[in-house]
């Protein structure tokens, strides 16, 4: 079921800065709604900078079945910077 | 169906009660109402209770009839509702439903929450479970985190500002330090509204209702027997319960609610009135951003004009359509299983013209909308008096 996810754009975030208990070491950080075409919407962790509406996110990694996303632009330089 | 009236109200104070256990909670607000009544508690035939999570909270399961036989029920049916922040306005629903069927003809419907005796951290875990766990739960939403991304929308899509978000925390302290029974009974500036703790951005603790101890209960009985009890009787004169999805991912749009919209709409129609008829509203703000799109589904002003609504003042004791002369959830507290049944109690005591200093002029026909979760119940009740 964790297979790769495809790019998505922001329809909405926000930085959670109260966590729930199992959270509280990983505070602040920043879940999003992203807009995925042809799969719908997904609920997901934003890993790297900040994110905004409308910014587009690729996909990075699961995390315990959560999937993880990325700023766009932050994807590209470090694929560019690993090779 | 028969009409219905509601005859007796009781409430506790809404607070961090920390000398007070959920049972005795409960059986305080449901002998209050009885008396209030002026029934015997032997003529009490089903009990509903709105509870949303006794068992995380305090440890404790089959709450219907442990708070009912503290308040003196005996042998009747007892039930627990549980639909999120919804338990007290679905455990409402029910009981009008019971009695309006011609099932029964004299129902109590209450609501608890005990919340206070858990650490933040804990509490926010709890809560959360309102929404879906599998999803936005795992990914760390907590129930702010879901109206903070609701806020972020509406802001996006309608221009909403973090001013006019503030102007909700500001109008709804003012009211509710006039509430002997509110939680917090200050008055907050709008510096301090914009300048809260960040708790889940754009949400500041200032945007968030409080975390209270608290319980409400309320006495239905046929409209046409109403008068055998009291001269003091209110009208259901509409009331709806609606759902959608848990998720926020699986609504297509997150600025506005379903359920909310259906709810009110089957609730005008059954009461015969329109929003431009409503004198004052009770409206579920657990989030400040709660409060604005509430208006805007209730038809109160158009999509996206919920802000500026406010921010003029429109929605102030006073203004057009006052909404939470109690102090709304915002400033009067948030007990979770109680709200729904709480804001029926506010109503009632408006609409009777006992609100003291927070008096609304108008006061014949209320509305009151009980949110769960980020919108998968909503109850919408119209109350009148003639």
């Amino acid at each position: 079921m964790n297979t790769s996810l495809p790019d998505g754009v922001v329809y909405t975030e926000t930085v959670v800065r109260t966590p729930p208990e199992k959270y509280v070491e990983e505070a602040p950080y920043q879940i999003a709604i992203v807009d995925l075409p042809g799969a719908g919407r997904k609920t997901v962790r934003i890993l790297g900078e900040y994110v905004t509406i409308g910014e587009s996110v690729s996909f990075d990694s699961y995390r315990d079945d959560v999937p993880c996303y990325r700023r766009s632009a932050d994807t590209k330089i470090s694929q560019i910077s690993n090779k | 169906m028969r009409d219905v009236a509601i005859i007796g109200i009781g409430k506790t104070a809404f607070g961090a009660l920390v000398d007070r256990d959920l049972r005795s909670l409960g059986a305080v607000a449901v002998k209050e109402a009885i008396a209030d009544a002026q029934i015997a508690t032997s003529a009490v035939e089903a009990f509903y209770l709105g509870n949303f999570a006794g068992p995380s909270f305090v440890g404790q399961n089959h709450l219907a009839p442990y708070v009912a036989t503290a308040a003196g029920l005996k042998g009747v049916p007892c039930t627990r509702i549980e639909n999120a922040c919804a338990s007290g306005g679905s455990a409402f629903f029910h009981a009008w439903l019971s009695v309006a069927s011609g099932a029964y003809d004299t129902v109590v419907a209450g609501g608890v929450e005990k919340m206070t005796s858990q650490a933040t951290p804990r509490v926010t875990e709890i809560l959360s479970a309102a929404g879906d766990m599998a999803t936005e739960g795992a990914a760390g939403a907590t129930f702010p985190a879901l109206f903070a991304m609701i806020a972020r929308r509406h802001m996006y899509e309608y221009g909403t500002t973090r001013e006019q978000l503030a102007a909700v925390a500001v109008k709804n302290h003012a009211n509710g330090a006039m509430n002997p029974l509110a939680h917090m009974r200050k008055v907050i500036t709008l510096d301090q509204a914009l300048a809260g703790r960040p708790v889940s951005d754009p949400l500041t603790v200032y945007d968030c209702s409080l975390v209270s101890d608290g319980a409400a209960a309320v006495v239905l009985v046929p409209l046409s027997q109403a008068h055998r009890y009291t001269s003091r009787g209110v009208q259901i004169l509409g009331v709806s319960q609606a759902s959608d999805n848990v998720a926020l991912e699986e609504k297509p749009d997150i600025t506005t609610m379903p359920a909310l919209r259906q709810a009110a709409r089957q609730c005008y129609e059954m009461a015969g009135v329109r929003p431009v008829d409503i004198e004052l509203a009770e409206v579920h703000d657990c989030f400040t951003i709660a409060e604005i799109v509430a208006t805007e589904d209730l038809g109160f002003v158009n999509k996206g004009d919920g802000g500026p609504f406010v921010a003029a003042g429109c929605s102030a004791i006073g203004g057009r359509i006052p909404v939470n002369t109690s102090g709304g959830l915002k400033s009067k507290g948030h007990p979770v299983g109680a709200t729904g049944v709480g804001q029926i109690c506010d109503l009632v005591i408006q609409l009777r013209g006992d609100a003291g200093p927070r008096q609304v002029a108008r006061h014949r026909i209320g509305l009151a909308q009980n949110l769960g979760g980020s919108g998968a119940t909503c109850v919408v009740t119209i109350l009148g008096v003639s």
